[in-house]
């Protein structure tokens, strides 16, 4: 109580010293720098690289969505009219980003729970494991860190139609083969993402399952739990926090799908089944000089998932403590 | 504590909007004084060794009489491909004077881009292109009649085929019945039922929108005698030459003696198909691995002479870009490095073919010497280029995305996705 009194008399003595006037001032810099303005400055760094490289083009991409727009030589005079929403328009009225909508989805209805269930099947049990632990994280691991563009090539070795996997299938492959059938290409890329991504969620899932209690699971034992019901019981809810990591990563990252369509099926084949809204914005933006349409797909998507971020968020997240 | 705080923050905003300053800065000097200037000058050449080999020889050349006008050399910086690293320098301002590896198809785009000099701006400009390349030139000038391109090396495409696998068909490899559509099919159908090869030819049969120039524009030039797929803003496939050639591709397809999915690899390379549609580069890169090669043109479907047959040319420009500063300079280069000297050297190089008219004569030593390229010297002169117009690469991936529906895939009818097709493009022309 005494404390209280003294400092409400030093602020008391200094506002009598200083004057209405500067004070003023200084509080609302204050109300703007917080109390450690030495913060900002330590940030600053980090705050300049977002700005520039996220906050700068974000920006962009939203206004050459309302242009018709086109990338040119500097001090050169193009004529870019404003066009409302004519750009997004077109993008939700072409079949060619309606069809690759439809594609991801039925990569993220394969990719994300598979995902999910996989990393933390496999980073419980990589968490139990005594032996050949380093050689087993780092196999998992391994493919992450790989380029695509040499993965690429070995799973087009295993699921091209004279592929390992025809061959060992014999009469029960599939015509056309995996690659090139629009039933099939969609979920074989699925297939080979969930793999390529599945040692960076185990690391993840491996960090959650250190603050998991021990005890939980021995009171889980004494109780009657055997494997199963501990896992589901104790593993599960505990590392939940992780689990809306994964599900958001796993959603934003497959949304961003591009390398796989365009290398696996060359270019989003057979007859755009495998196309991606992400290759389509290249194909537009880039190829074809036409970023206002890009940027307003590019829009629509990061829309899409922040949406989809955040029912993920709140159906499986739970309440915070 | 809270002045230094302030000017950190002051310095940190300084930098971050002089940064962004930065991007949006660039260009300067006036274009009539850059036409006219001259000085040292950077340009671009192909990264595959033969035409790096020529590049330097040629920059070595010019160097040694032009002290005060020095040539810096590169290859084009990697990217997914050349037309988006191109792109890309356009907007930043860092093209060089001049690039020799401009694709036809995506000059459009580059002059709408405002990065183009136009060529026919200098007083020989014009004069110059057209002596050089004849009538085929009209092929790369722009809709508004001037050129921003410089037609430079073709390798004009036909088929090549594997001599050894003709015969394990059974099928005369000195005389093979290729140049109708109907003899093409029983010679496919002959080299796959054999057994001599899993494919009769293997051109790629995914997405990426340069595909139709090796299955559907080579031989639509040959089977309409030299027609472009879009001349006068129109699509010009949607007709009964256009189906035929559709619908022999897709009885190719149909009858699995191409393959549907893309091969790892170089199929005629390994074995696995008897035929390739390749230019004349094709002679030194499969040399070593099929010395028994023979060439043909591509089919028409009731036959064509080889010497009125057209094909798709897989053609190179040379484009000068508006952030050099030295245009005076560049032009001269660019004569230089296509005049009767450089031309002979990237021949002999390369064995790919400069667009001149004079072609067979000035260099008949050459192909005296080398008379594999002979073929492909006179097939040189019937060559059929890609649309030129600003939407080249939307038209073009317009086509393939039905021809991948309808003739690889056979999902629907050929003539109805061709039909569509011309629509997409009419409507794009109208865009550019």
């Amino acid at each position: 109580m005494s404390g209280t009194t003294t400092r409400q008399e030093d602020r008391t003595a200094r506002s009598s010293r200083r004057g209405p006037g500067p004070s003023g001032r200084r509080s609302l810099l204050s109300r703007l720098l917080g109390a450690q303005p030495i913060g900002w400055l330590f940030g600053a760094p980090y705050l300049v690289f977002a700005i520039i490289v996220f906050a700068y083009p974000l920006a962009f991409a939203i206004y050459m969505s309302f242009f018709d727009y086109f990338f040119s030589a500097p001090g050169v005079e193009v004529d870019k009219p404003f066009v409302g929403f004519d750009n997004y328009v077109a993008v939700v009225t072409d079949p060619a980003v309606l069809q690759s909508l439809g594609n991801v989805l039925v990569f993220l209805v394969i990719n994300v729970p598979l995902t999910v269930v996989l990393s933390i099947v496999l980073a419980s049990a990589l968490n139990k494991v005594v032996h050949l632990r380093t050689f087993l994280r780092v196999s998992y691991y391994v493919p992450y860190v790989t380029a695509s563009v040499a993965l690429v090539g070995v799973w087009l070795f295993l699921f091209s139609g004279n592929g390992l996997v025809n061959n060992i299938l014999g009469p029960l492959a599939p015509t056309p083969s995996w690659l090139v059938n629009p039933a099939l290409a969609m979920p074989t890329i699925a297939l080979f993402v969930t793999w390529k991504q599945l040692g960076f969620y185990i690391l993840l899932y491996l960090a959650a399952l250190q603050n998991v209690p021990k005890e939980l699971y021995e009171s889980a034992s004494t109780d009657g739990a055997g494997v199963i019901r501990s896992f589901f019981s104790v593993t599960v809810p505990g590392v939940r926090q992780a689990t809306v990591l994964v599900l958001m990563l796993s959603t934003i990252i497959g949304a961003n799908l591009f390398t796989e369509p365009y290398l696996l099926t060359g270019g989003g084949g057979p007859n755009g089944a495998s196309a991606s809204p992400v290759l389509i914005m290249y194909q537009r933006g880039i190829q074809q000089g036409h970023p206002g349409f890009a940027a307003a797909l590019g829009i629509l998507l990061t829309i899409a998932v922040l949406i989809v971020a955040l029912l993920q968020r709140r159906f499986a997240g739970g309440k915070e403590e | 504590m809270q002045r230094r705080t302030r000017i950190a923050v002051l310095a940190a905003s300084t930098v971050a909007a002089l940064s962004l300053a930065a991007c949006s800065g660039g260009g300067g000097g006036s274009a009539s004084d850059a036409a006219t200037a001259r000085g040292p000058i950077t340009i671009w050449y192909s990264n595959n060794a033969s035409e790096v080999e020529w590049g330097k020889g040629m920059v070595e050349a010019w160097n040694a009489d032009h002290p005060d006008e020095e040539i810096t050399a590169q290859e084009i910086p990697a990217g997914k491909s050349s037309e988006e690293v191109i792109t890309a320098a356009i907007t930043a301002g860092t093209t060089p004077c001049l690039v020799f590896n401009n694709l036809p198809a995506a000059t459009g785009q580059f002059q709408k881009q405002g990065g183009l000099v136009d060529l026919s701006s200098f007083e020989d400009g014009d004069s110059y292109i057209q002596a050089r390349s004849g009538d085929i030139a009209e092929q790369y000038r722009s809709s508004d009649g001037d050129f921003y391109q410089l037609p430079w090396k073709s390798n004009p495409v036909m088929i090549f085929y594997n001599k050894d696998l003709f015969t394990a068909a059974g099928l005369d490899p000195e005389n093979p019945k290729l140049s109708t559509y109907d003899d093409f099919l029983t010679s496919a159908k002959a080299i796959v039922s054999s057994g001599a090869a899993d494919f009769a030819i293997n051109p790629s049969p995914t997405s990426e929108f340069f595909q139709p120039n090796f299955d559907f524009i080579p031989l639509f030039a040959a089977q309409t005698g030299g027609q472009q797929i879009v001349e006068d803003g129109k699509a010009t496939f949607a007709d009964d030459d256009g189906y035929a050639v559709a619908d022999f591709w897709a009885s190719v397809y149909s009858d699995d003696l191409a393959g549907k999915e893309k091969y790892e690899g170089d199929a005629f390379a390994d074995g696995k198909a008897a035929m390739a549609i390749v230019g004349p580069w094709a002679i030194a890169y499969y040399g070593d691995k099929i010395a028994n090669w023979g060439a043909v043109p591509v089919p028409t479907e009731n036959g064509t002479p080889a010497d009125e047959t057209y094909t798709f040319s897989d053609a190179k420009s040379v484009g000068m870009y508006s952030s050099c500063e030295n245009q005076g300079t560049a032009w001269d280069v660019l004569k230089f490095a296509t005049g009767e000297e450089q031309d002979g050297q990237l021949l002999e190089l390369t064995g790919q073919m400069p667009i001149r008219t004079d072609l067979a004569t000035t260099y008949s030593d050459y192909f005296t010497a080398n008379p594999d390229y002979e073929v492909f010297g006179d097939q040189a002169n019937r060559t059929v280029e890609d649309p030129s117009d600003p939407e080249a690469v939307a038209m073009m991936q317009a086509l393939r995305d039905a021809y991948t529906k309808a003739v690889v895939t056979g999902d629907g009818d050929v003539k109805s996705a061709l039909d569509e097709a011309a629509k997409k493009i009419d409507s794009l022309a109208t865009q550019g």
